[in-house]
């Protein structure tokens, strides 16, 4: 494998006695568009944050790019980031934003920063604070963008937004991706915004990683299975139950399974990637990595 | 030209549903040899999709042999669907009406014989591993 965008491991966050991230152990491709998806308070902004260098981490390691975070003018030249809720300064106007990332960005892409607050409508001449949610984003976005960071982090990017803002916002960083093959971690609590973005996945629970990997993989590997009442000593071997459910008559086993599954007495079926999300987030604690 | 689109939470991943639409489009005839297929750029910022399963899914389709993509112009089609499959559907729908009806003399309902149909169709064949 090259080198990761992100690496971590036995990553530990604690405020004290409360644990953020808890012996977190990643290696997140390059490359890639990353989605970190967890409940709130599962710890994705304090594992983002210490990406970043915001904050040091309690115990373990953390590398970005192959360096510390933070760690002089040139790693923070490397990498951007969009903290939650998109901020920008509401009294500055769009221009004024542009020219204070002109003054602090060694690798400042200045025609890219006009032409995309030009591609939006946005007049340079608004103050922020007049600006919709979805423009404010993307305002947030153009400064991240035209740094023209080797890897981009976003926290929560599209939360606050409307469906339609949503889908902008999207689009815009996918054609980004597109044209200059950033690595790109985002963070958000609904899959339903990873899941057609993202091409590897990770799952954080309880400040602990569920489940890290490549989307078409884990869609690939992993099984609804239905069939007559069993305890899973009756599934065929192999297969890793992450979640199950009995009635009666019938029981429904959610398992990961590398091999196909041809069992006639079970009925095999695929998973969105939302069910397979909330069956890792309702199985109790126990770390999965590949 | 053809435009994609995703649905969500089908359990199909996003690559196989892009592969599914340009094989419908190929068997339908709205894609036939020579048609470009909209550059990755296109796409992305149409669906607001990876463009890593845009080209995932564009480079099992060039292995499929059913487009080429020529470097910096576009990914075309090489041969259609259409034809060859289209003059096998009469017979096989003859030989499906003979088993329907065989299904029926066994006592199944139409549910049933659906259900029977969409299993064994899902199932993996020893050819298909």
């Amino acid at each position: 494998m090259t080198r990761p965008a992100l690496r971590a491991e036995g990553l530990t966050k604690r405020y004290g006695r409360r644990v953020a991230l808890s012996g977190c152990t990643l290696a997140v491709p390059t490359a890639r568009v990353t989605g970190l998806v967890g409940p709130n308070g599962a710890g994705k902004t304090t594992l983002l944050q210490m990406a970043v260098g915001m904050l040091p981490p309690t115990a373990g390691t953390i590398e970005v790019l192959g360096a510390r975070p933070a760690s002089g003018a040139a790693q923070l030249a490397k990498v951007g980031f969009v903290a939650q809720d998109t901020p920008v300064y509401s009294g500055l106007s769009v221009a004024d934003h542009l020219r204070f990332g002109a003054h602090t960005n060694p690798r400042w892409d200045h025609g890219l920063a006009q032409d995309r607050i030009a591609q939006l409508g946005l007049d340079p001449a608004q103050k922020a604070g007049k600006l919709s949610g979805g423009q404010r984003a993307q305002l947030a976005l153009t400064l991240a963008l035209a740094k023209r960071p080797d890897l981009l982090v976003l926290d929560e990017p599209v939360a606050s937004l409307d469906p339609m803002a949503r889908r902008e916002f999207l689009k815009s960083l996918m054609a980004h991706t597109a044209e200059h093959g950033t690595s790109v971690i985002l963070s958000s609590h609904l899959v339903s915004d990873l899941e057609r973005v993202c091409d590897y996945l990770i799952v954080l629970v309880d400040s602990q990683v569920r489940v890290a990997g490549d989307v078409d993989e884990l869609m690939g590997s992993h099984h609804r299975l239905t069939g007559a009442r069993r305890d899973r000593a009756g599934l065929p071997g192999g297969v890793d139950v992450i979640e199950e459910s009995h009635t009666d008559r019938q029981s429904t086993f959610i398992v990961r399974s590398t091999v196909p599954i041809d069992d006639p007495s079970l009925d095999a079926g695929g998973l969105s990637l939302e069910d397979l999300v909330l069956a890792y987030m309702s199985k109790p604690g126990r770390e999965t990595t590949r | 030209m053809i435009e994609f689109h995703l649905d969500g939470g089908t359990g199909v991943a996003p690559y196989k549903q892009l592969i599914q639409q340009v094989r419908r489009a190929l068997r339908l005839g709205l894609l036939s040899e020579g048609d470009q297929l909209p550059t990755v750029k296109d796409v992305v910022a149409k669906v607001a999709i990876n463009p890593n399963t845009v080209l995932k899914a564009y480079r099992e389709l060039e292995y499929e042999g059913l487009v080429a993509a020529r470097p910096g112009v576009g990914t075309f089609v090489r041969r259609t669907l259409a034809d060859p499959s289209l003059a096998a559907h009469q017979p096989l729908r003859e030989e499906l009406r003979a088993w329907v009806a065989k299904a029926r003399a066994a006592g199944l309902d139409t549910d049933s014989i659906e259900d029977l149909f969409v299993t064994t169709v899902h199932t993996p064949t020893e050819e298909s591993k």
